[in-house]
């Protein structure tokens, strides 16, 4: 997200505020690899994968399809080049780094942004 | 609620066609342009006419039911049910119905269906003379066949005057309501339209057989009061004295509203459209039984959803056409299989027809071919319809071969042929090979159900859904051995791999022998192949992350994402005070609560963070997990058996017991169930299990490979009458042998039958646990010991591992914070899930959810 060239967005908040909130949600060792975890940031649930490789990605929790809350249980995996995890409902891919369903192209989920500062995981809230 | 530029549309008639219509528009109109009023004039809602008869097979009005919940609640549809519509006035464009409502059009849809045609048979009005058309008929003929039960002693009799399809349909239904039935029909043979006279003649010995009297070639004279019965007079002179008298003797298009209004309609009734449906005035349509199009009535529901879909998108600016209808039908009348397709009466210039009858296998088959014997153009089958779905596909192409082979008994015939893929595979919803297959390819369907949520093809009839199978199989869905694409070999490969090798971890077995880091489908395969190699706790380590969700938090995950608990109630046998503890449990944490179909008990409604509470107290009070969430073995299902019933020759229930402890937490390829039944009554259902054991005055005999499910499979005799210790050996074996080899999620009875090559996969199965012809029983036995030694509670080993049980949070950053979007409301004195609701709209994403949600239930 290129600071610079953003125009300042108008907000309900007091200002002045950074364009991005960045939350900690936990300490990266609290991630077990492939195990995903659902943090509660400013009341929306996001699902919290920390791959093999040690990166890290957030994705809305909810799954389209269903309506619940599970995407953070659903199986960490591949497919072909793309991270990806398995809703548990009803078995639809999404791709940890887009948010897209690899199975339906019409559907995805919300990405966020994620950085790990001193060994913290933060989420980064437009 | 009337929106700006809202048009309005009438549509008279909610029967099958008038209601799939109204869905097509639907579906095609998201932003509402049309503010559309149903006018029904039965007291319900559409439901399915073609499943009417299932009514007095145990099927309620609300199992027929149609409409999708919810589907008139939308604020641009509205249906009145229990009015008619009585009058069209064009010139006004609007309607009168029969509550005096007054309802204006730009576009009115007729889709009022047909009536049947009643004879002019004096004595045809009497009370207790029927039609069979409508849900109201089928109420009428039952109350009369139970009020004459009432007052008869003897078998009471009805007639059915008409012996074609429906004819026979009416009989059918007679018969499952107790009574006799005579069919009187005036062709030479039954189901004249349908089966040519070497088909009739055997229908008719077939159906004889069911005590169901056949009068051909004559008709009803007179019918007349006979005190409480009615006395029918055939017109050769055969009296009957009888019940009731259903009328079946075909249909008559219901096109007086079109009539009255001056629409032309056409010679022999029917409400005259064009191609696109359309009737003599631009504003009106007629579509379904109700409308003559090509010059024919098509009396079929499957040519009736294709006009629904022309009009659907005619009047969304489409231009389809309405180009003919596949008029082949199959049925099962009383057990016997009736089907005919294409030219079934060869009437084409010069047709030839190969005929094969077996009367000892009381089957015949008729193929027509044109003159040169080169195109398929119909046939017929009675007895045995096995071949109809393939065969039907054929119609006007190539014959694929000798066309004896192709209808004779020659096993295999069916699947080798193959189609086209413009060929039609689902006439009902008029859906082409090509199309299936396609969806199966992008979609990535794996199953039938999920063809059927996202194409309609085996929706209607269902007798296209064993090609929709082949089809699945022929798509490669389950020909390719590789797992999936990180690992190319099959689950017995990669099981003997991990074992012979002694590998531990899901990194060492992807990085050595497959590629990419796993999905949802190599990682359970892995986690239970690990498991059934006893190396530890299933959420230790690695093995946490390879684990499906129901592993994962040892529950099963409900639709709102709660999960639901069982613990184990080995042979179904319980303690008062055990009942107490689980109701007591189930109380304070306001659980749902049912007592499943593997005789125990479900506490539903669980939050991921609730688990470890739950089952502290549940383990406390002496309970263990119930593996109900795992594939692993569920339940053995036992009855009273000797030490209480009458009957009982072996204390089956100590036995269950015995064999759910022993086999408890054993992870294998699919769910295993057991049962264990104390005589040949049977009551624990055992020859439906995986394995079965059924008491003898001499012992056990026991049985393997059975299922219920998707594709229900009695079990086979494995051992006669042999004694406890030989049993349970065996038993050992034949578990143990099917985790080793079987496939991901195939059950025992599937890799019972594929066994040997699919040969004899019983014979085989004998000759490697019982004479040990591979000389691996020594292995099995030790494996199983193993097995039994390690086995350990799991839920026990979460509650004390601190590390194990910080995995059961709703929110990392908010551990006590429950799941905000799970939510109950009351119903029948328990709790409900409320939604959750999906947040897409897509049809095809969120029909294949709908698809997988039918495959998984009970
Ligand atoms: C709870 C229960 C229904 C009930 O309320 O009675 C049930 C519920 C489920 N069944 Fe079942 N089945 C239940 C008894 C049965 C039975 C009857 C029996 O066991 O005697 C059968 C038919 C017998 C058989 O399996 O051969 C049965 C055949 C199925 C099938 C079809 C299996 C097949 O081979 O075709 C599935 C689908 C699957 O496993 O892939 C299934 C799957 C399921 C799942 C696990 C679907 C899912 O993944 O969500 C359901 C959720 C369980 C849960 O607790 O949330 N269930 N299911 C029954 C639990 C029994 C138990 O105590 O463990
Ligand atoms: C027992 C039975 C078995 C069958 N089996 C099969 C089968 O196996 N395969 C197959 O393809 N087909 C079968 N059919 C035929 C199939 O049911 C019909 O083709 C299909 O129902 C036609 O749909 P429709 O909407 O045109 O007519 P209908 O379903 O009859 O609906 C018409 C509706 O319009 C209503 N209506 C009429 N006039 C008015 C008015 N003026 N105002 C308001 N409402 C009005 C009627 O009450 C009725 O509810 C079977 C039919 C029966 C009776
Ligand atoms: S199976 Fe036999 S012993 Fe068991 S309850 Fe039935 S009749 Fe009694
Ligand atoms: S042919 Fe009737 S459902 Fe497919």
């Amino acid at each position: 997200m290129g600071l610079a060239t953003d125009q300042p967005q108008p907000t309900m908040e007091p200002s002045p505020l950074p364009q991005t909130y960045w939350h900690v949600v936990c300490e990266l060792a609290e991630l077990t690899p492939e195990h995903g975890v659902t943090a509660l940031v400013r009341g929306i649930q996001i699902a919290v994968f920390r791959l093999y490789d040690d990166r890290v990605f957030a994705v809305g929790n909810i799954d389209p399809f269903s309506g619940a809350a599970v995407l953070s249980r659903g199986i960490v995996g591949t497919r072909g080049s793309a991270a990806t995890v398995t809703s548990p409902l009803h078995k639809q891919v999404f791709d940890l780094v887009t948010g897209h369903c690899l199975d339906h192209p019409q559907v995805s989920v919300p990405r966020y942004d994620v950085r790990l500062v001193n060994g913290k995981v933060e989420i980064g809230f437009p | 609620m009337f929106s700006a530029g809202q048009r309005n549309l009438v549509v008279v008639g909610n029967g099958m066609v008038g209601q799939r219509f109204v869905e097509l528009l639907a579906e095609g109109d998201p932003d509402r342009a049309w503010q559309v009023t149903v006018i029904g004039e039965e007291p319900r809602p559409a439901y399915d006419r073609v499943a009417l008869s299932s009514f007095f097979d145990g099927s309620t009005a609300e199992d027929l039911n149609l409409v999708p919940d919810g589907f008139y609640d939308d604020a641009s549809y509205a249906l009145l049910v229990n009015e008619e519509v009585v009058s069209v006035e064009r010139a006004e464009r609007q309607v009168i119905t029969s509550a005096g409502r007054v309802l204006p059009y730009d576009a009115l849809v007729l889709a009022t269906g047909s009536y049947p045609f009643v004879p002019p048979v004096p004595g045809s009005e009497l009370p207790n003379c029927f039609v069979y058309r409508t849900i109201d008929d089928l109420e009428g003929i039952r109350a009369a066949v139970a009020a004459a039960r009432s007052r008869n002693r003897g078998r009471s009799a009805g007639m059915v005057v008409g012996g074609g399809l429906l004819g026979l349909e009416a009989a059918h239904a007679l018969r499952l309501l107790g009574i006799s039935p005579h069919v009187v029909e005036m062709a030479p043979r039954l189901m004249p339209l349908q089966v040519d006279e070497g088909g009739g003649q055997l229908l008719r010995s077939l159906i004889q057989a069911l005590d169901v009297t056949v009068h051909l070639g004559t008709s009803t004279a007179q019918i007349v009061t006979d005190g409480e019965r009615l006395l029918a007079t055939l017109t050769n002179g055969t009296e009957l004295d009888l019940d009731v008298v259903v009328f079946s003797a075909g249909i008559r298009p219901r096109d007086q509203l079109a009539r009255n209004c001056g629409l032309a309609v056409g010679g022999r009734g029917g409400i005259t459209v064009d191609e696109g449906c359309r009737t003599s005035d631009e504003h009106i349509y007629a579509i379904g039984e109700c409308a003559l199009v090509d010059g024919r009535i098509w009396g079929l529901v499957g040519p009736g959803y294709t006009m629904a879909s022309v009009v659907a998108d005619r009047l969304l600016g489409g231009g389809t056409t309405f180009t003919g209808a596949d008029m082949s039908t199959k049925l099962k009348l009383m057990g016997v299989d009736v089907a005919s397709f294409g030219d079934a009466m060869a009437s084409a210039e010069g047709a030839l027809e190969v005929a094969v009858s077996n009367p000892v296998a009381g089957s015949y088959a008729k193929l027509v071919v044109d003159d040169q014997a080169q195109t398929v153009l119909g046939g017929v089958l009675v007895g045995d319809a096995s071949k109809y779905s393939t065969l039907r596909t054929l119609v006007g192409r190539d014959l694929p071969g000798d066309p004896v082979a192709l209808i004779a008994n020659v096993e295999d015939t069916g699947n080798r042929l193959v189609l086209a893929d413009d060929a039609q595979v689902c006439s009902c919803a008029n859906v082409s090979k090509g199309a299936i297959c396609s969806a199966i390819t992008e979609q990535g369907l794996t199953e039938v159900g999920e063809v059927k949520a996202n194409t309609k093809a085996g929706t209607g009839c269902g007798s296209c859904v064993s090609l929709l199978k082949s089809l699945l199989a022929e798509s490669g869905v389950a020909i390719s051995k590789a797992l999936c694409e990180h690992f190319a070999m099959s689950r017995a490969e990669l099981f003997d791999i991990v074992r012979v090798m002694q590998l531990r971890s899901f990194s060492e077995i992807v990085s050595g022998y497959g590629t990419g880091r796993g999905c949802d489908i190599c990682k359970p395969v892995i986690a239970s192949i690990l498991a059934s190699l006893n190396t530890g706790h299933i959420l230790d380590g690695e093995q946490a992350a390879l684990q499906d969700t129901n592993d994962r938090y040892l529950a099963n995950i409900q639709k709102d994402g709660s999960y639901s608990v069982v613990p184990r109630i080995a042979g179904g046998e319980i303690t008062p005070q055990g009942l107490i503890a689980i109701g007591q449990i189930a109380e304070d944490y306001g659980l749902y609560t049912k007592i499943t179909g593997g005789q125990r008990i479900d506490l539903l409604g669980a939050r991921v963070e609730q688990l470890p509470e739950i089952w502290r107290r549940l383990v406390d009070a002496g309970f263990e997990s119930g593996h109900a969430y795992g594939k692993a073995l569920r339940t053995v299902k036992s009855c009273v058996g000797s030490s209480w019933c009458r009957y009982g020759v072996q204390d089956s229930v100590t036995l269950a017991i015995d064999l759910e402890l022993r086999y408890r937490g054993l992870r294998s390829p699919h769910k295993i169930k057991a049962g264990v039944s104390g005589c040949a009554r049977e009551c624990a259902e055992a020859q439906s299990k995986d394995v079965g054991v059924i008491a003898t005055e001499n012992g056990w005999n026991l049985y393997v490979g059975g299922n219920g499910g998707f594709r229900p499979r009695h079990a086979n005799l494995l051992l006669i009458d042999v004694d406890r210790e030989s049993l349970i050996r065996t038993i050992d074996r034949f578990l143990m042998f099917y985790v080793r080899t079987a496939d991901r999620l195939q059950r025992t009875a599937s890799w019972v039958e594929s066994l040997g090559g699919g040969v004899d996969g019983i014979a085989y199965l004998r000759s490697v646990i019982v004479e040990d012809s591979l000389g691996i029983c020594a292995d099995l036995d030790e494996a199983m010991a193993a097995h039994v030694a390690n086995y350990a509670d799991e839920w026990r080993g979460v509650l004390e591992d601190p590390d194990r049980l910080s995995r059961f949070v709703s929110f990392i950053n908010a551990p006590g914070t429950p799941d905000p979007t799970i939510s109950f409301r009351a119903e029948r004195g328990q709790i409900r899930p409320v939604g959750p609701v999906p947040l897409t709209v897509s049809s095809k994403a969120g029909s294949s959810q709908a698809g997988s949600a039918l495959e998984v239930i009970g």
